[in-house]
């Protein structure tokens, strides 16, 4: 089977999982106590390592940015510059880029175990369906917290924007605040936001069927938790560029 | 005949008559009983040529065969020949891609994954490993099925223990599946199998790398399933000394209320126990026991000396 077949087939199966995962979110029984418990290893497990790179991120910007802006003499633009950045863009492909590694390895890892230790064989044959207690919480755990750990990673960048420039380039405070609440319009952060919404789907779909669709022992479990990172990662990445130009169009943003 | 004779004959006929009716009666009770027992007609199992192939290879090739209801079929054969698959399409994790399966009589072959649920709730399966959930103490393994059915805790509680006790574990309970040897997570698994009262069995290499005692508790387990639960079971094995304690004991209950394992003998001839060989997914040998070890098959000769 090439290439092409294959990646073809992936993604008709990566679909109909998610599909599937939806479908019986519904139907009882509702894993409740699942999906706050998965909630919670993803979205305050991430806590730290989001805000550090939220932080570090708003930080290095401003770096990089203010001695170009001060050339032109726009430094007054700092903030601006930075929040935007963050908003639309930085925030949502870090913060996704970040759960890829953490969350997406460890879903794929686990699953890929429990089919390797044949636990989701035991599972169906005890009357549960894997793809409801398993595969739809993590879901709805993920596109709940993503957009929120975005959100996280954008306020702390551009505190971490605002600490740099005044830190180190003697920027009033006021004055970088006051041009992040002049230039960010409601729509940038709504795209902001919308975008982490397809980013979990992604990671969360991509990492359930590797995990799931583990062959071949423990060797298995490696492969398919690199296979789910590589896959998710660069997902996210071409489906950032994709959303971009559909949220201009959509929300009728500049660059249409 | 003088006419006390006559009294006496006439007493007799009525006694004898008497006799006859409660003798048809008991007849008429046991045509009722084979009336019921018609149900035990159907197959607890039953494969109609059944073939599955991964990738190029057939591993089951046009495989039929029967499990009655209380009975233990024994599955034995090399590695690789298509045990656990069958035990896997028995329960739907795997489908055919072709012929049909059926459970206590009802065609699953094409039972989608919500059909099938309902279906697995009537069957047990021992997994090689145990297959416990990792995240969950032995406890929450036990009860999961009861968990899942929505059961008050304190019945969950209670059915838990009795399934320990069954196996001899309920010390074990509070305790992770890590904290356990590997005969315990078997026999976890066994306890965990057996909640609901499953009246179908799969055993799939229970014993497998297990030591001699630990195997043996294991096979008593089985043993006691099929004579005292009447439960239908297959048990996949290639081990032989399994075989040996399948097909030549069974369990009764004394007089205190204990079980005891006698040997079938002069009292008892167990009929409940056979085997079946598969080989390259096709099945060499179906039979008794006796008749495994009187074939002139070379191949199951060496499988069952080991040379």
């Amino acid at each position: 089977m090439n290439i092409a077949i294959r990646s073809l087939l992936e993604v008709q199966e990566t679909s109909l999982l998610v599909a599937r995962a939806f479908r019986r979110l519904f139907r009882r029984p509702i894993y409740l106590t699942e999906m706050f418990t998965q909630a919670d290893v993803i979205g305050v497990g991430s806590l730290t390592i989001i805000l550090l790179t939220g932080f570090f991120t708003g930080g290095v910007l401003t770096l990089q940015t203010y001695p170009t802006l001060k050339y032109y003499g726009a430094q007054d633009q700092t903030g601006y510059l930075v929040a935007l950045s963050l908003v639309r863009e930085l925030g949502p492909v870090l913060t996704a880029l970040m759960c890829t590694g953490r969350v997406g390895s460890a879903i794929a890892a686990e699953l890929g175990s429990m089919v390797v230790s044949q636990q989701i064989d035991a599972m169906r044959a005890l009357g549960t369906d894997p793809v409801r207690k398993l595969v739809a919480p993590r879901l709805v755990a993920l596109v709940v917290t993503l957009p929120l750990l975005t959100v996280v990673a954008d306020v702390i960048g551009i505190i971490g924007g605002g600490a740099v420039s005044t830190g180190l380039y003697g920027m009033p405070m006021e004055s970088f605040f006051s041009s992040v609440r002049h230039g960010i319009t409601t729509d940038d952060i709504t795209g902001g936001v919308i975008k982490p919404v397809v980013f979990a789907l992604i990671i969360g779909s991509v990492a359930c069927n590797k995990g799931l669709s583990t062959e071949g022992g423990t060797v298995g479990v490696g492969r398919s938790t690199t296979s789910a990172v590589v896959t998710a990662s660069i997902l996210v990445i071409v489906a950032d560029f994709f959303l971009a130009k559909a949220l201009q169009v959509i929300l009728n943003m500049p660059g249409k | 005949m003088a006419s006390t004779e006559l009294e006496t004959q006439q007493r007799m006929d009525a006694a004898i008559e008497g006799v006859d009716n409660r003798v048809s009666e008991a007849a008429a009770e046991s045509t009722f009983q084979e009336i019921e027992d018609d149900a035990r007609a159907i197959p607890a199992i039953e494969f109609q040529h059944v073939t599955l192939g991964f990738g190029d290879r057939n591993v089951l090739d046009d495989l039929s065969f029967k499990v009655m209801k209380g009975e233990t079929k024994i599955i034995l054969g090399g590695s690789g020949t298509g045990k656990s698959t069958t035990i896997k399409l028995v329960l739907g994790l795997l489908k055919p891609d072709e012929g049909r399966v059926f459970v206590n009589g009802e065609d699953v072959t094409d039972y989608g994954e919500y059909e099938m649920m309902r279906v697995r709730k009537n069957i047990g399966m021992i997994f090689q490993e145990g297959a416990l959930f990792d995240s969950l103490s032995v406890y929450e393994n036990v009860a999961y099925r009861l968990h899942e059915q929505g059961v008050p805790e304190d019945e969950a509680e209670q059915e838990v223990r009795r399934m320990l006790r069954f196996v001899n574990l309920e010390d074990a309970i509070d305790k992770m599946p890590a904290e356990l040897s590997g005969g315990m997570r078997r026999r976890v698994g066994i306890a965990r199998a057996l909640v609901g009262a499953p009246q179908i069995v799969m055993f799939d290499e229970p014993t497998a790398g297990l030591d001699p005692p630990t195997a043996r508790t294991i096979c008593e387990l089985a043993i006691k399933l099929r004579d005292l639960e009447d439960v239908s079971s297959m048990f996949v094995t290639h081990e032989m000394n399994n075989v040996e304690y399948l097909t030549s004991e069974y369990a009764a209950v004394n007089d205190e209320g204990e079980v005891i394992f006698e040997e079938e003998g002069q009292k008892l001839c167990l009929i409940n126990t056979k085997i079946m060989m598969i080989r390259d997914g096709h099945i060499i040998f179906s039979g008794t026991d006796e008749q495994l070890t009187k074939t002139d098959d070379p191949y199951i000769k060496r499988f069952l000396r080991g040379k």
